[in-house]
């Protein structure tokens, strides 16, 4: 990858506890090229929306960025002042958020809401930005498109009103869509209808997106790689195929094999992964995924694994059995 | 089997007996909520959250009960159970039509038909440890001691795979997927026979899930228990169920066989919900051919006349629109309320 749009090197975010900060996401590396579609999955806690937030300086209270790097367009976005934020956040970055209903202000008109990142980013008069937000309402497929601007959050049901949080985030026509769990409030219908829309405008529009989800099965279509979070940790990074056909962490292993699936075999036992994921306060010393692994030896407990190449290709895992580091000469 | 659409809620006697293999017949179940609209609750509106519902329930079967929100599916397990009030229509259980029972009259038939919610961080009360969360349906319906109650409870964890450690614990120390094995064992207590799962896995983590899946299945063939199994998730319906009925808009769709609602689907409604559920296998998920349904679910206020699916059906034709499509025994064991089911046109295959 000759120029990445993001780059993120060995981000680390700590949150306070009543036992002392907790590192919830630790060392996490990675790139976007521009038009890319990344997946990042991981379950609850594991970090995935935490990552996302510390870039785009929304940490709630309690949680700090505790260092690494996020270069995007020449710009540090993790040492910007909060004035140059504004200007990335709905201007370089677009967002969509899972619950649809609560990112909206429930007393303004959705047209309201969404001239203002036009009128702010773009500087574009008031009746300008109403017609093209009407146009944008019909881009997300809204039926009867601008004559809904003048509609409430509340009269729009929640696919609809995620469909004009997604024209929001595209309003500004920023280089980066950042979608966190967008659809797991919604029916299994209109789910598809959102992942059609958005493979729809990334084809149209070309910008690169970073979908984070738990739902390995939601993205397998819509992005090119993925990333695989466990506990704060990267486990495994790979172009969606691979990861697929190869997974080569025992975490992936398990969890696809867990996954009951719609076709193929019946079987009466699922394959689970036993134990649960560790509590982010009470991490282990190595990989975290150690004490639940299948193949846990004995460096695995108190040593984490480096991120290295699996068949020398992009496709990479951190684990001392599955993944040998001998071509790691540093 | 009975020819659904049955309309028998006028016999008001509650000894009846229940046919062939069945260990709760409903027949005809409504449930329609009153509720008051605008600003100041001066418009009075009738939700139709359930109508017309008969379905029986097969000694030892997994059941699944499947549909988007809103389609009735919870609001069936919970009137079935007397949760709610049925605003029409009949329970029958053990001779019994529950429906007719005041509260204290059916108090032991509680202990025998029980539920487990989706969120186990809700259902259990912050302030009681897991042993006294356990040991409380135990001791009301008399199904202990004080004495053995120690005993009772650690057989119980057992069950559901926890050390007897666990009774002195408090819901905070636990994880989500240990909390959902406590609720298990709550609902356990009582020796139940039947249990409705009201989407008890799907607020659990993706890797804990396969466990808790498998809990159910044990538990099932230990203590022949019947399940109601209220889900979402598809993949997991497959893999669970023995039959599966699909619900639109308060109303039941299709019913049957599983493999014969997976593999050979007939009503429209879920042909679509089956082809929207994501694959995990990249390349197939690609080259499918996804029947993408436009627009929303109909508000259950004002529930559309005739087929409720009619507004998002590709095949709605003028009948739909003004008549409520019969439940029709299509092949043995799997019925469906469709018009255009069976008629001389080519039904798409998936390949």
């Amino acid at each position: 990858m000759t120029d990445p749009l993001l780059s993120v090197r060995d981000l680390a975010v700590e949150v306070s506890t009543r036992r002392g900060p907790a590192r919830v996401v630790d060392g996490v590396s990675f790139h976007i090229g521009r038009g890319e579609a990344l997946g990042v999955v991981g379950e609850s806690g594991c970090g995935k929306s935490i990552t996302t937030l510390a870039l785009l300086g929304l940490l709630p209270p309690g949680a700090r960025v505790a260092g690494g790097s996020a270069r995007m367009e020449g710009k540090d976005l993790l040492t910007l002042s909060r004035r140059a934020l504004r200007e990335v956040r709905g201007g370089r970055i677009g967002m969509i958020f899972q619950d649809p209903m609560t990112s909206f202000n429930p007393v303004l008109k959705i047209g309201d809401q969404l001239i203002e990142p036009l009128i702010y980013h773009r500087g574009m008069l008031r009746r300008e930005a109403w017609a093209r937000a009407g146009e944008l309402l019909r881009l997300v497929g809204i039926p009867g498109g601008a004559s809904r601007l003048d509609n409430y959050p509340h009269e729009l049901s929640g696919g609809m009103r995620q469909r004009v949080m997604i024209a929001m985030g595209l309003a500004c026509e920023p280089p980066l869509l950042i979608a966190d769990e967008p659809t797991t409030a919604l029916d299994v219908t209109i789910q598809a209808q959102i992942v059609d829309l958005v493979k729809d405008l990334r084809a149209r529009l070309g910008m690169s997106i970073i979908w984070i989800t738990h739902d390995l099965a939601l993205v397998s279509g819509l992005v090119d790689r993925v990333i695989v979070l466990y506990a704060g940790k990267i486990v495994e990074e790979a172009p969606v195929d691979d990861l697929y056909a190869r997974p080569t962490h025992p975490y992936t292993q398990g969890l696809l094999a867990s996954l009951p699936t719609l076709e193929g075999e019946e079987t009466r036992r699922l394959p689970a992964i036993g134990g649960t994921p560790p509590d982010p306060g009470r991490r282990p010393a190595g990989c975290p995924f150690a004490p639940r692994c299948p193949l846990r030896v004995a460096r695995c407990e108190s040593e984490m694994p480096p991120l290295v190449a699996v068949a020398g290709g992009p496709h990479r895992a951190a684990c001392w059995v599955n993944a040998k580091p001998q071509e790691l000469a540093a | 089997m009975t020819l659904a659409l049955d309309t028998r809620t006028t016999s008001r006697d509650p000894a009846v007996t229940p046919r062939g293999d069945a260990l709760i017949s409903i027949i005809g179940l409504s449930k329609h909520f009153h509720v008051k609209l605008g600003a100041f609750g001066q418009t009075a509106a009738e939700v139709h959250a359930l109508d017309d519902f008969t379905l029986d329930i097969r000694r030892g079967e997994t059941l699944s009960l499947v549909g988007e929100s809103g389609c009735g599916k919870s609001t069936a397990g919970f009137t079935m159970l007397q949760i709610h009030k049925p605003s029409a229509g009949q329970v029958i259980y053990g001779g019994v039509d529950l429906a007719q029972l005041s509260e204290d009259r059916l108090r032991p038939y509680r202990r025998k038909l029980q539920v487990v919610f989706q969120d186990p961080y809700s259902t259990l009360n912050p302030r009681m440890t897991v042993g006294e969360a356990i040991a409380e349906p135990l001791l009301f319906h008399g199904q202990a001691t004080r004495g053995n109650i120690t005993e009772k409870v650690a057989t119980l964890l057992g069950d559901v795979g926890l050390s007897p450690r666990f009774a002195m614990r408090y819901p905070h120390e636990l994880s989500g997927g240990q909390r959902q094995r406590v609720v298990i064992a709550r609902a356990l207590a009582c020796g139940p026979e039947f249990l409705v799962c009201d989407e008890a896995i799907s607020a659990l983590d993706v890797s804990v899930q396969a466990q808790i899946i498998n809990l159910f299945q044990d538990l099932q063939e230990r203590y022949g228990l019947t399940y109601l199994f209220i889900a979402h998730d598809l993949a997991v319906v497959r893999h669970i169920s023995d039959r599966v009925a699909v619900m639109y808009l308060g109303r039941p769709a299709e019913l049957g066989p599983k493999r014969a609602i997976f593999s050979a689907p007939l009503h429209p409604y879920t042909k679509a919900l089956l082809s929207a559920v994501p694959e995990p296998d990249p390349a197939r998920e690609r080259s499918r051919k996804r029947q993408v349904l436009s627009g929303d679910v109909p508000s259950p206020l004002d529930p559309p006349p005739g087929c409720r699916f009619h507004t998002r059906c590709p095949l709605a034709v003028e009948r739909c629109r003004r008549e409520v499509p019969a439940w029709r025994e299509m092949a043995p064991d799997h019925f469906v309320a469709c018009h255009r089911v069976g008629e001389a046109i080519p039904v798409p295959d998936a390949a």
